[in-house]
Parts: structure tokens; C-alpha cells; sequence
């Protein structure tokens, strides 16, 4: 029998459905390999194995019983540290939340567990998922399980979502959940060669997310394949009346739904998204994902998305202003760290708090947000990228009446090393250039590993969608997986 | 536009981040680096533009008007609000002294 931490969410499930293995028998194999990659990977903050092996037990007696497992019947996966779970240290990889143990549970989060997934641990993650490497996190860096080839220099998994994709790169959970606001389920799904979908803005319940930018966040599944996100997706999905901006609409059966042939589906190719002096990897395995969708029956037409060159500069605006508003709350009185100096004030508290329990990137953001928003500078910074905003959604309502979903690469680069991008804000900024235009229109897309750099690093190709079209990002993803074939894992070194 | 170091120091103040004269210093050039990149949507037109307040399109609620609609983010939980203070007494939260 295959090893069970080589398996995904679909196997899992339909293995114990079927009695060839118990999910006790699983959830103690991803036990395992979870311990034993924390000292050389950190991609988790805490590890909770007596959830996952509690899930497992009632999802075998569910079985025994005869009742229905449900769609993550037996699956355990890793939670992103973002996601509120009831008394499970949540921290947002932050040193003002650390040992913060909600008495709430994230609504999707709580979705998965009614559906029958158990909790292998709360993944690491950028400190309020603000990066895209994974360095800025207070509980250290998240290590790729990848490395060149010909090198032991630790690579980012990236970020935000670094942990949960090291994990599934690494075996240590067949899925996990992730959040993207500019890219951070695309990006790291890309530079580990696993696949990561972020819905249409509102599917997924904010409720019980730790906010970064509340118009921009969006949960989503990380995972092996298409297939597993779908299932996950499903499971994750979902109208919450908590959450004032969730979409009040049934969710699809993408899983049954799914289908590789794009007879009579165009795709789109945007032609500003061929940036000068691109790397020439990535301009070929652009290409050869023409190639496949016309293969599997699609037609290819160029578009054009003329503001595409505004969106990360319109986003390092928008983004900032509401973390700096939504990072408020952090004030040492309701929750997480205080720092009260000898004699200081109620507002010396507080400075000396956010000076203490934030980052560098997170103090970074906070005060450009601050500056933008603030008197006299309002309309020039906030209203104007709220304008661009409106310009980036409409170039693409007017690319989706000529086509149903777009092709573009996921990175602009394989992964870089841990270091390499940290002294310079604006080069890591730049690692988002082809993720944050879908984030800024509230798009569904999708990251999905096509091939591997000459150095031997996964490569993502990434597929934009319509409105509520998560069925047709998720078929277009399909055909690509399987003409890409891609199957390479990490060489175990941890 | 560009920030001097009495601007940064403002905005610190302002957003409640007590900063040392050392992280102003350096605060300084990296916040001028983003703001002169952010510059460029100057060029862009939007005079006829409306901005941006909704992505996707949808209504706002209203939830029925009755006590604890929701029981799990109603009233009558204060134990579980205060679970996570700092410093929680008699059923309140506790800070320094705010009235000379």
C-alpha cells in the first residue's frame, strides 16, 4: 500500500469511506511526520495531534455506525495561524497575539470540522500575513522543503500562506487552508509546487479571520491538486450572516462538476502581463500552458488589461490603509500582549504595546496606511487607488466579454533564497506583480504547478476566472494538471 | 510628496507605535522609497472615475431586531470576553489611570 501521507484529500476520504484504512491510522501518520519535520521546516506554530487523532476517532465510529462521514470524511489538514480556533492558540504569527486563545471558532474553519477534516496544528504564516516569504513571522522563518539543485541554502516557501505550503510540499498535511489577500494562497502554492485556489471575494466567511485588508481577504484550500481544492473549497465555502460581505448564494458541486475539456471555453492571454526582460523560464512555460489549453479543446485569444502596470501600486495603497484601520484593535487592554512601562499613561500603553508586539513589515504597513489616510493626503493616495481600483476591475469585465477565463504565470521567479528580498520592501513588493490585479477585482484564481526551473524549483501557472466562476478556473486548472503531469516532490532532508 | 523625519514621527503618534529615534532615521528612506512608487497613479486619469467601494456586487443586511439573534455572538458573555484581557477585574477590563 502506498504510504498515507502520500495520498490527498480525495484518497483519504474515499480510503476510509471504503475500509482500506482507518482515519485514525491517518491522522497518526501526518502526527508523525509533523513532528518530525518542526525543528528543520517550522512551517507549524503549534501542533495539535490529540485534535487530529479526536476527529479521526469519531469520524471511524461515524463509520462503524454507518452514518455519513462527510466531505473531509477522515481528512486531517493544517490551519493557517490566521484562522480563529476555539482555545488553540491563534496569533497571526505575532508576538501582540501570542497566547491568544479564542472562545470563538472561525466559521470556516468550523465548516471543515463539520464536514469531518480534523486539526493537525495552526501553520505558520508572515506576521499578519504580511509578505511573501515567510520571514516576517515572530515564530522564524518557515523553510522550503525545496532546494536548488546542487545547494542546501534554505529557500522561502512563500507567503503569506508559507507554512501551508511547505507543509503539503513536504507530506506533513495532504491539504491545508490558506487566506490570500495580494497572492498569498497563489504565490506560495507556485514556489512549492502545490495548488492553492482563492474563490470570488465572499464565499468564504471572514468571520474569525484575523483582518489584514477586509476588502482583499479571502480564504481558500491549498493542496496536491485541483481536485482536492475542489473538495475543500466546497467544505469551506459558504453564506455566514456574521460576515456583512458574504455572498448569499448556494455553493456548486465543483467536485462533481469538474471537467478538463475546454471545447468551446476561450481563454484569454494578457498581453501587459508580458512584462520586458521577464525571465525566459517563465515566458516558456507560459507558452507551452497555451499549448495545453488549446489541447484540451480551448480557444486562445490576446486581450488586454491596460491598468495591469497600476494594480501593485494601487494595492500597497488600499491594502495598508485597511490594515492600518483593522490593526487598531491591538491595544493591549482586550486581548494579547500589554507593555505598561514604570508610570506610563493609557496612551503611552498603548504606543509602548504596538511598538513591542508588531514587526517590522507590520509597523511598516501601519504607518504608510496611517500616512495615506491621514488629513490632506486622502484624496491624493486613498481615493485615487480606490479610482484605479475601479479602472483594474472594469479592464476586466471588458477582457470577460471576450474570454471565460484568463491564463498568466503565477511569479515572476522560482523561489528565492531566505535574505535574499528582506532589505528591500519594494523587490519583495514586486514578487506579487501577476497575483494582485485578480485580488484587487475580487476574482476567483488559481495557482496550479506546471513544471520545474532549470534549477530544479516548481513553477505555477495561474488561471483567473469570472465572477462566481470558481467551475471554470477550477476546469481550466484541470486540463493544465493533466497535461503538466507534474509529480515532483522535495528529496527528503528534514 | 516625501516624508522628513518629524512627519514619520507624526504619523507614529498618530497610529500609536512608539518609535526610537533610530527606527525613525531609517523609517524615513524606506516609507519615501514606497511613497515615491505609489506616485505613478498620479498619471492615471479619474475624473470620470468612481472609486471603488464594493468588489463584488451585494447588499447590506439587516438582521432581525431582537435580542441575541445570533446566540453565539449575542449578550451574556462576559467571562469569555474577558478571557483574554490583560489585566480583567470585577468583570471589566483594567488600564492605567485615565483621570488625574
Amino acid at each position: 500500500m502506498t504510504e498515507l501521507t502520500e495520498l490527498g484529500v480525495a484518497r483519504i476520504r474515499d480510503g476510509v469511506k471504503a475500509g482500506d484504512f482507518t482515519a485514525l491510522e491517518v491522522a497518526e501518520a501526518f502526527n508523525a511526520n509533523v513532528a518530525a519535520a518542526q525543528e528543520a521546516l517550522n512551517a507549524f506554530i503549534v501542533a495539535t495531534p490529540e485534535k487530529a487523532i479526536e476527529a479521526a476517532k469519531a469520524t471511524d465510529a461515524k463509520r462503524a455506525a454507518g452514518e455519513e462521514l462527510g466531505k473531509m470524511g477522515g481528512v486531517p489538514i493544517g490551519m493557517k495561524d490566521l484562522f480563529a480556533t476555539f482555545d488553540v492558540q491563534t496569533t497571526a504569527a505575532s508576538h501582540i497575539l501570542e497566547g491568544f486563545r479564542p472562545q470563538y471558532e472561525s466559521t470556516v474553519s468550523q465548516n471543515l470540522w463539520n464536514a469531518g477534516a480534523g486539526m493537525l496544528g495552526k501553520l505558520n504564516l508572515d506576521q499578519f500575513a504580511m509578505g511573501s516569504s515567510n520571514e516576517t513571522s515572530y515564530f522564524g522563518n518557515v523553510i522550503s522543503p525545496w532546494r536548488k539543485a546542487g545547494s542546501n541554502a534554505p529557500l522561502a516557501p512563500g507567503g503569506s500562506s508559507g507554512g501551508s505550503s511547505a507543509a503539503i510540499a513536504a507530506r506533513l498535511c495532504p491539504a491545508a487552508t490558506g487566506t490570500d489577500t495580494g497572492g498569498s494562497i497563489r504565490q506560495p502554492a507556485a514556489f512549492t509546487g502545490t495548488t492553492g485556489i482563492k474563490p470570488t471575494y465572499g464565499r468564504c466567511s471572514r468571520w474569525g479571520v484575523v483582518a489584514f485588508a477586509s476588502s482583499l481577504d479571502q480564504a481558500g484550500p491549498m493542496a496536491k491538486d485541483t481536485r482536492d481544492c475542489a473538495i475543500m473549497l466546497e467544505a469551506m465555502a459558504g453564506f455566514d450572516p456574521k460576515d456583512a460581505t458574504s455572498l448569499d448564494l448556494p455553493v456548486p458541486n465543483w467536485e462533481a462538476l469538474l471537467s478538463a475539456d475546454l471545447s468551446g471555453k476561450t481563454v484569454g492571454i494578457p498581453r501587459e502581463y508580458r512584462m520586458d526582460g521577464m525571465d525566459a523560464e517563465i515566458v516558456a512555460l507560459w507558452d507551452q500552458g497555451v499549448a495545453w489549453l488549446k489541447d484540451a479543446g480551448a480557444k486562445v485569444v490576446d486581450i488586454s488589461l491596460p491598468h495591469t502596470k497600476y494594480a501593485l501600486p494601487t494595492y500597497y495603497i488600499i491594502a495598508p490603509a485597511e490594515a492600518s484601520s483593522n490593526l487598531a484593535r491591538y491595544d493591549g487592554v482586550r486581548y494579547g500582549l500589554r507593555d505598561l512601562p514604570e508610570g506610563a499613561n493609557l496612551q503611552d500603553m498603548y504606543a509602548a504595546t504596538r511598538a513591542a508586539g508588531f514587526g517590522p513589515e507590520v509597523k511598516r504597513r501601519i504607518l504608510i496606511g496611517t500616512y495615506v489616510l491621514s488629513a490632506g493626503f486622502y484624496d491624493a493616495y486613498y481615493t485615487q487607488a480606490q479610482k484605479v481600483r475601479t479602472l483594474i476591475s472594469q479592464d476586466f469585465a471588458k477582457a470577460f466579454e471576450q474570454c471565460d477565463v484568463i491564463l498568466a504565470p503565477t511569479t515572476p521567479t522560482a523561489a528565492f533564497a531566505l535574505g535574499e528580498n528582506v532589505d528591500d520592501p519594494l523587490s519583495m513588493y514586486l514578487n506579487d506583480v501577476f497575483s494582485v490585479p485578480a485580488s484587487l477585482a475580487g476574482l476567483p484564481a488559481m495557482s496550479v504547478p506546471a513544471g520545474l526551473s532549470k534549477d530544479g524549483l516548481p513553477l505555477g501557472l495561474q488561471i483567473i476566472g469570472k465572477a462566481f466562476d470558481e467551475q471554470g478556473v477550477l476546469n481550466a486548472g484541470l486540463a493544465l494538471e493533466q497535461r503538466a503531469q507534474f509529480t515532483a516532490k522535495p528529496e527528503k532532508w528534514w | 510628496m516625501s516624508v522628513d523625519t518629524a512627519t514619520v514621527a507624526k504619523i507614529a503618534s498618530l497610529a500609536r507605535i512608539k518609535v526610537s529615534e533610530g527606527e525613525l532615521e531609517a523609517m524615513v528612506p524606506e516609507l519615501n522609497g514606497i511613497l515615491a512608487w505609489v506616485e505613478q497613479l498620479g498619471e492615471v486619469d479619474t475624473s470620470n472615475v468612481e472609486p471603488m467601494t464594493a468588489v463584488i456586487p451585494n447588499t447590506l443586511r439587516l438582521r432581525d431586531d431582537v435580542v441575541d439573534a445570533d446566540p453565539l455572538t449575542g449578550g451574556g458573555k462576559r467571562e469569555a470576553v474577558l478571557a483574554n484581557a490583560p489585566v480583567a477585574e470585577h468583570g471589566f477590563y483594567g488600564v492605567p489611570k485615565v483621570i488625574e
